[in-house]
């Protein structure tokens, strides 16, 4: 039994690459074969985040048209046993990507034994963004707690509701997901940041996690090693709180507190405890 | 916490403000996405020009609206007639609005 979890957004920079990469490699640690592929045709960043970029033959257009096979183009991670990516074409043509294209590839991946497909949409909500959620069976909308992203994100909620397989064909609607990312409690104590709450109000789907600000994130995407693979910082355990939510487990959400001001930041103003 | 933020405080949170524009921009776009078909103010100002060659009526007395019941869209058209245009005209038209169209 596979699952197609497309990671989107609308708009760009909120995080779904790093969301992809970190769902993907914190899922196939624990055994199951997992595939991450970057939907990202011209741009190509995840083989960047997760660190196999040097190892890029073939990409997912190559493997569409016929010039690789899938298995010449899928890239075996070298750290996890059962995870592996599937690059984007840095091609500048817009209909490289076609819906029996695409199709096609996905069946060859459920064919071999793949359980979790995740496709790492593109900013936006063009072509290569509903090719990336077409064939989704679940979705993992990633938001900031900020307007734009957030009405970005309720615009792409309305095309997962209309322009997908499972829509056209009238079936069960696509799991979706809230992930927020970027969160920092601090400033919403403050009340210059959306609260998690407010998200959640306005675009009414369940949240799978909140991921906290944290600068383990750009590391581990300066060093091409996902964060949940050194899971000391706020933002791993996050994420990989959200892996365990998101094969079916409870676990209370955490790190939607700011850490209490402690004696001497009170007295001397505080600016260390609530960066 | 700096003596400004004491003063501050008296302004709206900008997390509120936020929240507040996000509700209105994202109920709307909604409404635009789900509802409303974008011919409709073609369709109304169309019907207005044939129904004003037989009865004298103003724009904002004619309303079309696209309802949606389970799987069913129904096009509502209503228009009212003005009291002395009916005691002049006496027409034998149906007063007040019916359902026009049915698509389901």
């Amino acid at each position: 039994m596979s699952k197609v979890v497309v990671v989107t957004s609308g708009k760009g920079g909120v995080g779904k690459t790093t969301t992809t990469a970190n769902l993907a490699s914190g899922i196939a640690a624990l055994g199951y074969k997992t595939i991450a592929i970057d939907f990202d045709v011209g741009l190509r960043n995840l083989d960047l985040v997760m660190g196999c970029e040097r190892r890029v033959v073939y990409d997912l257009v190559n493997a569409i048209r016929g010039e690789a096979t899938l298995r010449q183009a899928v890239i075996k991670d070298k750290r996890i046993e059962t995870l592996y990516v599937l690059p984007a074409s840095q091609t500048r043509d817009k209909d490289a990507l076609t819906l029996d294209g695409v199709g096609r590839i996905l069946d060859e991946l459920r064919a071999a034994g793949f359980e979790y497909i995740f496709c790492d949409s593109p900013a936006g909500i063009e072509w290569g963004a509903q090719m990336a959620m077409y064939f989704a069976d679940e979705a993992i909308v990633v938001t900031n707690p900020e307007v734009s992203s957030v009405r970005d994100s309720d615009r792409v909620l309305g095309l997962l509701d209309a322009k997908t397989r499972r829509a056209e064909l009238g079936e069960e609607a696509i799991k979706t997901h809230l992930l927020l990312t970027r969160y920092a409690p601090a400033r919403v104590a403050k009340g210059e940041m959306l609260a998690y709450q407010d998200v959640l109000e306005l675009l009414g789907i369940p949240l799978l996690g909140v991921i906290p600000e944290s600068t383990a994130v750009l590391q581990a995407s300066n060093a091409g090693t996902p964060v949940v693979l050194d899971p000391t910082s706020d933002a791993a355990q996050a994420y990989l709180d959200v892996v365990q939510r998101f094969l079916g487990e409870e676990r209370p959400h955490r790190f939607l507190e700011s850490a209490k001001k402690g004696f001497f930041s009170r007295i001397f103003g505080g600016q260390a405890a609530t960066a | 916490m700096s003596i400004m933020d004491y003063f501050r405080r008296t302004q709206p949170k900008s997390a509120t403000l936020a929240k507040e524009r996000l509700q209105i921009i994202v109920a709307r776009e909604r409404v635009r996405t789900t509802g409303e078909p974008d011919y409709l103010p073609r369709l109304k100002q169309e019907l207005l020009q044939v129904i004003s060659k037989y009865e004298r009526i103003d724009l904002d007395q004619v309303s079309v609206n696209v309802e949606r019941s389970g799987d069913c869209d129904v096009l509502e058209l209503n228009v009212v007639l003005s009291e002395s245009e009916r005691a002049a005209v006496r027409a034998a038209v149906s007063r007040g609005g019916a359902p026009a169209s049915r698509n389901c």
